[in-house]
């Protein structure tokens, strides 16, 4: 099913959680919604599940505007950070939960009850758990549980706040692959919350980056990664090395570098960032004509897919350099050694103080 | 050893060594955080005494002055009329005061725990004023606003309603002083809980009745049956309010504590001591009650904190 918020504003008390988000969803996606705490994405999921109310907009499931549908009849699988299992009940109990609560009229008997419930743990693989109370489960079957209950209303939308926040990194990696396998299979609308950009990345379709309560770019994970629109983006989703600069007549210089800028053809002088991945770095041990930043070795890191090596420029700034293996034993580099950084990419934003010279 | 915990975590076979290393370590003849075996003993002999001569032997004493001349004075007793009907008015007001604290307290904790309004420390504040106050002023306030004196007081009489001098007086002050129990006893519990079982209950689709019973209910029982046993040995051994509004009419508005005092004053010792047994004989069942219903809680709180993330 599609979901669609238009122009949703919320607020508490004086702040700000969220100004005119307008947001669609196919159905069928995996959505994440990506930014730092307070962005206001975890109040985004819970406007869209029902849990709070919008001050002003619209949510739409498919062609409905359910804005003012309580969440128990808008249909919504919420996955709750937490998990928010029922302490008291067992696993069983807490997925056969829904079920039992639904209206006399549509609710199905102890047999069907028993039947759908084995079915949903078989599927999140708790099969043999269904006598446990949520005390005696690990934090990730805890939230596997959560998310069998979740389904256990057949919902037309799955919402999860933050699903591996609270676990750690090996069990969290096998989860969110196996959500993405399991989300393929039963191709349900999924939206998920998440501040990790790795996690966003990996699993999601389509990535919602906001910032402040605002949305600053949905896209593909190769759009928001490769082509960011802006300054957050760029600095939210990996780590980046920024330089200030100046930008003037098609012209950009920082540092002793400067090289071709023909966005700001303008002959008045701006200050711009300059914006450098780490893995678009290169070093080298002597200039060979290029524009490069002499620099320092202050510390190495081999470890991991890829060397990180991390320099003080000679005008005193620090800057991460990602190489991969091969370069980096092809180099030979070692600590206090004096080299050169050369740049492969970069990226400039002019910031938009002034409305005639916006980029 | 700290740094021994933290290796643990990454390197299993570090523990065994230093599981070994301990093993082999000769016993040391006091321990670092125990005090000496005299001073123990001392402090026990010490408490254990003083248990002894402040509550057990005036306990036991209860008893043995109430059986003093046999078990069919002791009987007979608890038979007379103006006893039985004591009784009987203590086990009516609490069977009024109870249910109803449970109710209010009930209330009071769900509004204070779950829901943010203006004036909420103001209402927590409010709760504990029984506890804060003499039970002769908890009295003295219904005599005010309903006493012959009061501007309410010849309304009242003239449509023949009398609450002071009478039961309805006696039930209102009863109410009013154990009504801090139930609800002093679920606000921590219920704040501590939050409402996130509640919210995926409603999310689950379950109406708020089926969430109250459901969720917020079962996960509360314990402190709840707590607040009312001790709800309950107020409200039947409460003395100072009561004794203010009820005017010691004997067979119509003397509670057990009153009829006691009453029995003690005309040296009746005997039947005095056999109606304070059966007080004395509430307190022990509130006693084996309270810690049945401690453990419990005390088994709920192991079973529902949470482990370690596996």
């Amino acid at each position: 099913m599609s979901v669609e918020v238009r122009s949703i504003e919320k607020s508490f008390g004086s702040f700000q959680a969220l100004s005119d988000v307008n947001l669609s969803i196919q159905a069928g996606e995996l959505i994440a919604l990506l930014g730092p705490s307070g962005s206001g994405k975890t109040t985004l999921l819970r406007i869209m599940a029902g849990l709070e109310a919008p001050d002003r907009g619209s949510v739409h499931f498919q062609s409905h505007d359910v804005t003012h549908r309580p969440v128990g009849a808008r249909r919504v699988g919420f996955v709750f950070q937490h998990y928010a299992l029922f302490r008291h009940m067992t696993v069983f109990e807490n997925v056969a939960f829904p079920l039992r609560v639904r209206p006399r009229s549509s609710r199905p008997s102890a047999k069907v009850i028993r039947e759908r419930v084995d079915e949903l743990l078989g599927l999140v693989q708790l099969g043999g758990l269904a006598s446990r109370f949520p005390s005696q489960l690990s934090g990730g079957q805890r939230q596997r549980v959560a998310l069998a209950r979740a389904l256990a209303v057949e919902p037309e939308v799955l919402l999860l706040d933050e699903p591996f926040g609270a676990l750690d990194a090996q069990v969290r990696q096998e989860l969110r692959t196996w959500l993405r396998a399991l989300q393929r299979k039963i191709e349900m609308t999924t939206i998920l919350v998440t501040h990790d950009q790795e996690e966003a990345l990996e699993v999601a379709d389509r990535i919602v980056v906001m910032n402040k309560g605002r949305i600053e770019q949905v896209g593909t994970p190769e759009e928001v990664f490769h082509q960011p629109t802006g300054e957050f983006v760029m600095k939210f989703l990996g780590q980046v090395n920024v330089f200030h600069g100046r930008v003037q007549n098609g012209q950009a210089s920082f540092a002793d570098i400067s090289f071709d800028y023909p966005g700001y053809p303008h002959d008045v002088e701006r200050e711009a960032r300059v914006y450098m991945r780490p893995h678009e770095l290169d070093i080298k041990r002597s200039p060979e004509g290029m524009p490069s930043l002499g620099a320092r070795i202050e510390r190495i890191n081999p470890a991991g897919p890829s060397a990180k090596v991390r320099l003080r420029t000679d005008h005193g700034q620090e800057v991460l350099v990602e190489l991969n293996l091969d370069r980096f034993r092809q180099l030979g580099l070692t600590a206090g050694e004096q080299v050169y950084v050369v740049a492969k990419a970069a990226r400039i934003y002019v910031p938009k103080s002034d409305p005639e010279y916006m980029i | 050893m700290s740094t021994a915990t933290a290796l643990s975590v990454a390197n299993p076979t570090e523990v065994y060594t230093e599981t070994e290393t301990e093993v082999v370590t000769p016993p040391v003849v006091q321990s670092a955080t125990s005090e000496p075996w005299w001073v123990r003993w001392i402090l026990i002999a010490v408490s254990v005494s003083f248990l002894l001569f402040f509550l057990f032997i005036p306990l036991a004493a209860v008893f043995a002055e109430a059986l003093r001349k046999g078990l069919g004075t002791y009987v007979s007793s608890l038979r007379d009329p103006n006893a039985w009907s004591a009784i009987q008015l203590t086990v009516i007001t609490a069977l009024i005061a109870v249910p109803t604290n449970l109710v209010f307290g009930l209330a009071a904790a769900w509004s204070i725990a779950k829901f943010e309004f203006p004036g909420k420390s103001l209402l927590i504040t409010l709760i504990d004023i029984p506890f804060a106050i003499s039970p002769v002023v908890s009295g003295l306030i219904y005599v005010l606003m309903f006493g012959a004196q009061s501007s309410l007081g010849p309304w009242l009489s003239s449509h023949g309603i009398q609450i002071i001098f009478a039961v309805p007086g006696i039930v209102l002050a009863t109410i009013f002083v154990t009504f801090p129990f139930v609800a002093r006893e679920l606000i921590p519990l219920m704040q501590e809980q939050g409402t996130e079982e509640e919210q995926a209950a409603i999310s689950l689709g379950a109406s708020g009745w089926q969430t109250f019973w459901r969720v917020t209910l079962p996960n509360v029982k314990w402190a709840l049956l707590y607040g009312v046993i001790l709800s309950n040995a107020r409200a039947m051994g409460e003395f100072g309010a009561v004794s203010v509004v009820s005017g010691h009419i004997r067979g119509k508005t003397n509670t057990m504590p009153l009829h006691v005092e009453i029995l003690y004053n005309e040296y009746n010792f005997v039947a005095a001591f056999a109606v304070a047994s059966l007080l004395a004989l509430l307190a022990l069942v509130t006693l084996a009650l309270k810690s049945l219903v401690e453990w419990q809680m005390h088994r709920q709180s192991l079973e529902t904190s949470p482990s370690e993330e596996a």
